[in-house]
């Protein structure tokens, strides 16, 4: 029999068992920032140590930085200290730091796969749990602690149990107008928002294969909002194609090396797994949440659920769901009123989601009730997307373009949704209160379904309100 | 070793209903802004249980027979979501030393045992009895047995689960991994070094 990724990427990276039967697992990369690293350079001063390996650790700010503004000293004092902390800590340890303005700063999960950090075969752990998106190049990538920041500071090594593996099989072909966001959702909310416990999910089958590194990143991103504590795609041309090149891959002859090393961790063809669910293309919609945990999802053609189709505590949490977004039972999720759209995120804050919206609205306008903000996911891609003009198709359409960093998509920047507003968007979690008002209402759905609900002015089908077959979306 | 061992929890318990609550929930993330986790504890699952006012909306956490509880009981998925380990340090700081829960979020639950608070599995029919009896009596005193993988309270006794490498952890001090994890130096380095990492 042979091996899954899992298992020969745990097997090259494994320091030793530990009495308790659990294994320390050394780390490859490990990103920091802002809001859970700064404690953790506490804890290791309390222990007088120092970073073990600091030329494998690199530093961000997203999460706490403003996307209007971003000149110093920041207008939060909180904010500004916590990214003082990081900086000092940061220059103290010997690592290098991705400050804004430096050209390279963005989302810890945009920044590592752009500038070629992330790479085929390595553990990679972040203080954030959206680590997993690391995973569509082969990678086991984690999300941990701030305890366990600390450990992997100190020690670059982790503790671990190792995971099961759930193959993910998605066969077919996707219909026009489904998406990476759609696969990754309707994934969810089949197999459950905890679903994954236990598991690690591999994705594979004709749709993963036929999927660029940026859709890959998106699917892989929400593995943690099922439940799985990472996901990954098989390493294949696709993965070498966009790493050759990058800033910190190897070039010429190591190139070369590099990627027969990398091919070797994909699983082999007779490799087992704990379970295998398979998907048909098929079935996936452009699909939208319409309660408070990404699983509570729905195709766009559908309608919000009854309440009394279920007992129990089911019926209790959809009731919950409902009542929170004052939606009534079998009402058709299309044309729920919003407030604002959001496009951005680690998500869905890179290059391919811009430009596939560009693509559809020039020449549309953002409805006037509507407040609608593009955040993109890094400094790259920001330049990148102004090179092409995006910017200002965004802009004429009525949106605002903002500056790089998390924004709407967690409530630690100005960016927020004020009192019981309506959100579509683009990022990855619909609790409740996630963006930032206590009342406030979050829909998630694709890039190109936030412009058309942020276009009509309500919960919209993408592929009603624009032409995709004439945009090439 | 890191810390003391963990055999026995006793106190008084309180029972937070719902499945699937996230870590947003337990502490929002505008509580996110700090550089230490000391302040923490208040915030603890702050807009369930203030309003936008600030006025208390009578949440079973601020009933004052409730003040001083130890064990924190609630149903599936507890702690998914966010990996940010201010819920568990928010948990920690109100003064829970367990948490109780049909299932748990895994970097949840890793989080939390690094900080020596076991999260204590039990199945739906035990659990909704437990926290019936909770519910009735706030005075109730229960005691939780790593060891013996029970929970006793008044003259009920509970089945209960534990990772196993976990339940050795509490029993033998060595839930806070550090020390364990910088006893290995060498290997690590020749790891790193196989690999080219070096
Ligand atoms: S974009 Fe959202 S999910 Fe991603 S790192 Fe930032 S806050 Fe977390």
């Amino acid at each position: 029999m042979g091996l899954n990724l899992y298992q020969k990427v745990w097997n090259d990276h494994l320091v030793r068992q530990l009495d308790t039967g659990q294994y320390q697992v050394f780390m490859a990369l490990h990103l920091i920032h802002e809001v859970t690293s700064p404690q953790a350079f506490g804890m290791l001063k309390d222990k007088s140590l120092k970073v073990a390996f600091p030329d494998r650790t690199f530093a961000t700010v997203d999460h706490i930085i403003p996307t209007d503004k971003q000149e110093r000293p920041l207008a939060d004092d909180m904010a500004e200290k916590m990214i003082q902390v990081l900086s000092s800590a940061t220059k103290e340890n010997g690592i290098e730091f991705f400050a804004p303005k430096s050209g390279a700063q963005g989302i810890v999960h945009v920044v590592g796969p752009e500038l070629g950090l992330t790479q085929p075969g390595m553990t990679i752990c972040c203080g954030d749990s959206h680590t997993s998106t690391h995973g569509a190049f082969g990678c086991i990538a984690l999300g941990i602690g701030t305890s366990q920041v600390r450990d992997v500071l100190a020690s670059q090594t982790l503790v671990m149990d190792p995971l099961k593996v759930r193959r993910i099989n998605i066969q077919g072909t996707l219909a026009l107008g489904v998406t990476a966001k759609d696969v990754t959702l309707h994934i969810i909310r089949t197999l459950g928002v905890n679903g994954g416990v236990g598991f690690a999910y591999e994705y594979g089958g004709s749709v993963i294969d036929q999927m660029s590194m940026e859709e890959r990143m998106t699917v892989c991103n929400m593995s943690i909002e099922g439940g799985a504590r990472c996901g990954y795609v098989n390493p294949d041309q696709t993965t070498f194609d966009y790493l050759k090149g990058r800033e910190r891959v190897p070039a010429g002859t190591d190139f070369l090396a590099a990627v027969e090393r990398w091919r070797s961790y994909a699983s082999d063809s007779d490799a087992d797994y704990d379970d295998v669910v398979d998907i048909s293309a098929e079935d996936i919609k452009p699909t939208v949440t319409w309660g408070v945990t990404p699983g509570q999802a729905v195709s766009i053609e559908g309608c919000v659920p009854d309440p009394n189709d279920k007992d129990g505590l089911e019926k209790t949490l959809i009731n919950d769901a409902l009542t929170y977004m004052k939606l009534s039972a079998n009402q058709p999720i299309k044309g729920i009123k919003i407030d604002v759209a959001f496009i951005g995120s680690c998500t869905n804050g890179r290059l391919s989601d811009f430009q596939s919206v560009a693509a559809v609205i020039s020449g549309k306008k953002v409805a006037p009730n509507v407040r609608a903000i593009a955040v993109p996911g890094s400094e790259k891609v920001d330049r990148e997307a102004r090179e092409l003009g995006l910017h200002e198709v965004f802009e004429e359409a009525g949106f605002e373009w903002r500056l790089p960093g998390c924004s709407m998509c967690l409530a630690m920047n100005p960016d927020k949704l004020v009192g019981d507003e309506v959100c579509a968007s683009s990022s990855n979690r619909n609790f409740i209160g996630r963006q930032g008002s206590p009342k406030g209402r979050t829909i998630l759905m694709s890039p190109i379904m936030v412009a058309a609900a942020a276009i009509e002015g309500f919960v919209a089908d993408a592929r009603e309100v624009f032409d995709l077959e004439g945009a090439g979306v | 070793m890191s810390g003391v061992a963990i055999r026995k929890i006793n106190g008084r318990g309180v029972y937070v209903e719902g499945n699937d609550i996230d870590t947003d929930r337990i502490i929002p993330a505008r509580y996110l802004t700090c550089v230490t986790f000391d302040e923490l504890g208040p915030a603890l699952f702050y807009d369930v249980r203030f309003d936008e006012h600030g006025r208390s909306k009578g949440h079973v956490l601020d009933s004052p027979e409730r003040a001083g509880a130890e064990i924190l009981i609630s149903d599936n998925n507890f702690g998914c979501g966010s990996s940010r380990e201010h819920a568990p340090q928010a948990i920690m700081r109100f003064g829970f030393k367990a948490v109780i829960a049909g299932s748990f979020a895994e970097i949840f639950h890793g989080n939390c045992t690094t900080l020596g608070i076991p999260c204590v599995v039990m199945d739906d029919d035990h659990r909704s009895e437990l926290s019936k009896l909770v519910t009735n009596d706030p005075a109730l005193d229960m005691m939780i047995d790593i060891e013996q993988l029970q929970i006793i309270c008044g003259n009920q006794v509970f089945p209960i689960t534990m990772k196993e490498s976990v339940r050795e952890a509490f029993l033998d001090a060595t839930y806070d991994p550090l020390d364990t994890l910088l006893a290995s130096g060498d290997k690590v380095n020749a790891v790193a070094e196989k690999l080219g990492y070096l």
